[in-house]
């Protein structure tokens, strides 16, 4: 069983918060397949949160099919959540690095790379966002 | 699907003074409710409304589908618990519970006394003097135990400290996730609403500003900084409050959908509730306050 926690100065909205706890903790392999999550109970006993938001991150890790809720007994894991490949991983890094690299001899500075970065970002990941 | 609470052009006025206007609200059940607003707002108003406390001057309230406090059906579905949590100083808490017991068709005491059994509370205790966190956890008490469809409160946890107000809302959520209650909390301490309510309406000089589910009234409002505004913004952005110096432009804007594509200038960056909460307070004081007479601002 994991337990949660809630960081309530990152902006973050609290059910993702959740859920990308879960997904962390399938990352490192602290959950696996056929684990329980805490209910609806006992996080909102524990948090002070609204219950559905609970609900809302379980929904989701559901419909991601990570989860499934079985009536009366809780919420279980069903499915693993492979770890990033390592080879990606480097290979983006050093994408990354000579992009940064070309930037900074551009002229640009951190702060205007890191804006660059920011609205890229939200750009590719805007349509997740309910 | 009847709505927890609904209300229509509901007003209520104090002699000359209206504490509540164009009051329109529809807040389906289920959900947990942040009833916000600097005091004086018409908070307690709206409350004592749909408990059946007062009757409105003009305008209808219905809550559960019914008429407030009509008939011995309907008290027994709302539980509310006022500001000053009041309990009778010389009796027990026991003899709280048993008095509760002969009032209430729906009582549970089995819940009721399993709740003060895990908060260690002293049944033999007179409930004068109990500390305010206690009280209050006996007056939740009463209302849980009446089993009721929604829960009033009104400031439950203004007096409290931090960890008994804590306390106080772990124990809340506990109830609306086992009871599926639903409830409306007023409250003018915003950190404490933002982890509790999915539902948010925010009251100021005895008008709503502000009303709908907290999830969308977050995504669609967000803060821009930029370069000083010269013209407008796409349309679709409604601006909610700005501040300009000669070289920058800071704005709180509204977007219905997701917000249109703007220079990369701008940041932008998502809203709190208690960011929201402000703005509109202060966009409500801007406009209401040069019309309003002088003693109604030192309110």
């Amino acid at each position: 069983m994991i337990e949660f926690q809630l960081d309530s100065g990152s902006g973050v909205a609290t059910y993702l918060q959740l859920v990308q706890q879960v997904h962390q903790a399938l990352q490192l392999g602290l959950l696996e397949p056929g684990d329980q999550l805490p209910t609806a109970q006992q996080v909102v006993a524990k948090l002070a949160i609204n219950p559905n938001t609970v609900l809302k991150a379980y929904r989701d890790l559901e419909r991601e099919g990570l989860v499934r809720a079985r009536p009366g007994l809780g919420t279980f894991v069903v499915a693993s959540l492979p770890r990033t490949d390592p080879a990606a991983q480097s290979r983006f890094l050093a994408s990354m690095t000579s992009w940064l690299h070309k930037a900074r001899a551009a002229g640009l500075g951190p702060d205007d790379i890191e804006a660059i970065y920011r609205t890229a970002f939200r750009n590719c990941f805007a349509e997740g966002v309910a | 699907m009847t709505a927890a609470l609904e209300t229509n052009g509901l007003g209520k006025r104090y002699g000359r003074r209206w504490a509540l206007q164009d009051c329109n609200l529809s807040i389906p059940e289920g959900r947990v409710v942040g009833l916000v607003g600097p005091n004086g707002a018409g908070k307690t108003t709206l409350l004592h409304l749909a408990v059946g406390m007062l009757a409105p001057t003009v305008g209808t309230i219905s809550v559960l589908g019914n008429r407030p406090a009509d008939g011995p059906a309907q008290l027994a579905r709302v539980g509310f618990v006022a500001q000053e949590t009041p309990v009778y100083p010389r009796l027990t808490v026991a003899q709280h519970l048993r008095m509760a017991g002969w009032l209430n068709p729906n009582w549970d005491a089995e819940l009721a006394e399993s709740r003060i059994g895990r908060l260690d509370l002293d049944p033999g205790q007179r409930a004068g003097s109990l500390s305010g966190g206690q009280r209050a956890q006996l007056v939740l008490t009463l209302a849980i135990a009446k089993r009721p469809e929604l829960l009033i409160l009104d400031e439950p946890v203004a007096s409290l400290d931090p960890l008994a107000r804590r306390e106080f809302l772990q124990d809340l959520m506990e109830v609306v996730a086992v009871q599926g209650v639903s409830v409306v909390l007023s409250s003018h301490l915003v950190s404490d609403l933002e982890r509790v309510c999915d539902f948010l309406v925010v009251l100021t000089a005895s008008h709503v500003q502000l009303a709908g589910e907290a999830s969308d009234l977050l995504a669609s409002h967000h803060h821009l900084s930029g370069p000083r505004l010269v013209g407008t913004l796409p349309s679709g952005i409604e601006v909610i409050e700005q501040t300009h110096t000669d070289k920058q432009s800071v704005l709180l804007v509204r977007s219905e959908g997701s917000l249109p594509f703007l220079d990369p200038m701008w940041s932008v960056k998502p809203v709190t509730m208690d960011d929201l909460v402000l703005a509109y307070m202060r966009q409500a004081r801007g406009v209401e306050l040069p019309a309003r007479s002088p003693l109604e601002v030192l309110r």
